[in-house]
């Protein structure tokens, strides 16, 4: 995957202008801010489980080592295959040969943000191998050409015009004449076209939610089935899963399934939660032959015992990103890397290397909404802090960038002239957004106050590209 | 090789192989323990109550649900289903010996197959594992005895579920796998269904019926 992270203020600030994008932004704000609220505030018992989650990720963290042992035995005992993979190389070599092994020219995939990680697709496209994105948003996306702006919502990005403009330049086998202006009907195509793949594939390839120690399950959890059908129909399953994933038994999975689905989408659980153990069994009528976990390092087990090891406790919920007014205004393309919103201002340092990204972790207001909402409460705005200030430290950060420190502090002496550049910013955004609320949702005042001892340069930055963007 | 490197560098970050002896044993028994982590107190009622909601919760999330007394009513429960929503009166079952006992023989017009599902099948029909009332959640074993495919490639999916095997929350289905399975074995499949298959990848706007079933209809038996 290209990693455009480095220009993150010229993303920015074409996304600021672009009217396609920000009318498709209005989606995330309005639709799962509220919806988490409400799932959130009709269980009582929500806070209290967020803090039990995170105490279960603490302690499997704590002796990550150890469960990652048993998970391994229990894979294997079940008929599975652990295939260990320290980078991206590694996966990718690994999946290859399997799938070479397997002669598999065709290759279903459920919605992985790993993969994307591993930049799976070009690899297998290079080496003869059609994968087919089922994920009706990761779909869409790769029809497009383009990479997830959203780690749930893909496709958050683009209107349904545009898909449908898509669906008539692809599927050409279809009728010219026929009527796809509306949702259900895009929904009934893609479901058709996308049926015959999963019986064409000889592979398919997951991610994984979890995976359980107690028992060597992999646990996907979707909302289409696309991942049940991609992982049972063909003849070889391949587990994409990072080491972090691992959790000890059925009852710590169950207490974290209890956050997942209210934190990312507000549903109260997902529709499909799906435990998978080896491969087919002597007596099974069907599912795969052959059973594959690839477990992914990619700089995870170096995290442990540093800042940033909470970072290993993230579901990849996307509540951070849901909430964050950065990704209201620019998407997640902005980001330039895999992981957008604060859990990708935090990772991708980590996974690209901080000179790969510098500008991220100042891509923050610094109000504290992604930390106040994450469920398995990971400090996001102190990483990001503290990434900066290595960067800084390493004087990575071009001269305009600390002469954009100074005025911030600058600014931050005199908050009248501060909240003026902030109403200014929230006017333009208003303005581009076209959606009533957005002004107010923006708690940049508020986050000054807040953190008003934490320095921020590039919030001043950023703010200068809201202001460029009125033009 | 990778395993060994990943290993040892997790092991070194955690301060080394000191106290390795003693989280072992602190592992070890957290996986045998099965300790129960917070329940919610929705998860926790009593048996009539419990019903309820799985019924309620399910039907929020856009499955129907009915009720019939005994399993010796099923047959026409799903006929009748079938002919309320203008379906051909023909289903795809696996070789669950509960719907094998059931008599069809009362339903003459209503064609049963056995077998996994090959996609051609507008309609499956499924026995449950059991129920978990909290999230109107049905959990599905598979086997010989409820194929996966039927869960997932016929539009329709009926299930048919024994009331006492709802439970409150899902730790009490898990640890009736471990009665049923086994300690730390697991059936190849364990299907947590909520609800019929959705997307709301097209403008965030939720849409039932993306790759699974458009319809999820539940008969609780009992
Ligand atoms: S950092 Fe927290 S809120 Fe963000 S995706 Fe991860 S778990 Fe969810």
């Amino acid at each position: 995957m290209l990693i455009t992270a480095p220009k993150f203020k010229e993303n920015a600030a074409k996304a600021l202008v672009d009217k396609s994008l920000q009318k498709a932004l209005g989606n995330v704000e309005r639709g799962f801010v509220a919806k988490r609220a409400k799932a959130a505030a009709a269980l009582p018992e929500f806070d209290a489980l967020r803090d039990a989650a995170r105490d279960i990720k603490n302690h499997t963290l704590e002796n990550l080592d150890l469960y990652l042992e048993a998970y391994e035995e229990k894979v294997t005992a079940a008929g599975g295959k652990v295939h260990w993979a320290s980078t991206a190389e590694d996966a990718r070599d690994a999946i290859l040969d399997i799938c070479t092994a397997a002669n598999a020219r065709t290759v279903t995939k459920g919605k992985s943000m790993i993969t994307e990680e591993i930049g799976l697709n070009d690899h297998l496209e290079v080496n003869g191998i059609h994968p087919v994105e089922t994920d009706l948003g990761e779909y869409i996306i790769q029809l497009r050409g383009e990479t997830p702006s959203h780690i749930i919502a893909p496709a958050v990005h683009v209107n349904k015009e545009e898909i449908e403009a898509d669906f008539r330049r692809v599927h050409t086998h279809l009728p010219k004449d026929r009527q796809i202006t509306e949702p259900t009907a895009l929904l009934s195509e893609a479901r058709v076209v996308l049926r015959q793949e999963y019986f064409n594939a000889d592979v398919g390839i997951t991610g994984a939610n979890f995976l359980i120690a107690e028992t060597g399950s992999s646990i996907i959890v979707t909302n289409e089935g696309n991942g049940d059908l991609t992982q049972t129909l063909p003849r070889v399953h391949i587990v994409v899963a990072s080491i972090e994933k691992v959790v000890p038994t059925l009852e710590d999975v169950s207490t974290i399934l209890r956050v997942l689905a209210r934190s990312a989408t507000g549903q109260d659980m997902s529709v499909y939660t799906t435990l998978s153990t080896g491969p087919r069994r002597p007596e099974d009528p069907d599912g795969p032959d052959e059973y594959h976990v690839i477990l992914l390092d990619n700089g995870r087990s170096s995290m442990l015992g540093t800042e940033f090891q909470d970072m290993l406790r993230c579901i990849r919920c996307g509540a951070c990103m849901n909430h964050c007014p950065v990704y209201h205004a620019v998407g997640g393309h902005a980001y330039g890397s895999v992981y957008p919103g604060p859990m990708g201002a935090v990772l991708t340092p980590k996974l690209w290397g901080i000179d790969q990204s510098g500008h991220l972790p100042n891509a923050s207001t610094f109000c504290g909404r992604c930390e106040s909402v994450c469920p398995m409460h990971i400090p996001l705005p102190k990483m990001m802090r503290h990434w900066r200030e290595r960067a800084f430290e390493a004087h990575q950060e071009p001269a305009a960038q600390r002469y954009g420190l100074k005025l911030w502090a600058f600014m931050a002496k005199r908050p009248k002239l501060y909240h003026l550049a902030t109403g200014i910013a929230a006017r333009v955004m208003s303005l581009l957004g076209g959606a009533k609320g957005r002004l107010s949702s923006l708690p940049l005042a508020g986050g000054w106050t807040k953190h008003r001892d934490l320095p921020a340069p590039e919030t001043k930055t950023f703010l200068k590209q809201w202001a460029e963007g009125k033009r | 090789m990778s395993r060994d490197a990943i290993l040892k560098t997790v092991r070194a970050s955690l301060k080394g192989e000191a106290d390795v002896d003693a989280r072992r044993e602190a592992v070890k028994a957290r996986l045998s323990s099965h300790q129960r982590n917070l329940i919610p107190a929705r998860g926790q009622l009593g048996d009539a109550e419990r019903v309820a909601l799985f019924a309620e919760q399910a039907e929020k999330v856009g499955a129907t649900v009915t009720r019939v007394d005994d399993a010796g009513a099923v047959p026409e429960a799903v006929a009748d289903y079938l002919r309320g929503r203008n379906l051909p009166q023909r289903v795809r079952k696996g070789n669950d010996p509960r719907l094998g006992a059931l008599p069809f023989d009362k339903t003459p017009t209503l064609e049963v197959n056995t077998g996994p599902s090959d996609g051609t099948d507008l309609v499956g029909l499924s026995h449950a594992f059991g129920g978990v009332a909290e999230t109107g959640t049905l959990v599905l074993a598979s086997g010989n005895d409820n194929p996966t495919t039927i869960n997932f490639l016929p539009e329709t999916h009926i299930v048919v579920i024994s009331a006492e095997d709802i439970a409150g929350d899902y730790e009490t289905v898990f640890e009736r796998v471990r009665a049923a399975y086994g300690e730390g074995t697991m059936p190849r499949c364990l299907n947590m269904i909520t609800g019929p298959s959705r997307s709301g990848d097209i403008e965030q706007t939720i849409l039932l019926g993306a790759h699974g079933p458009k319809d999820v209809h539940v008969v609780v038996v009992g």
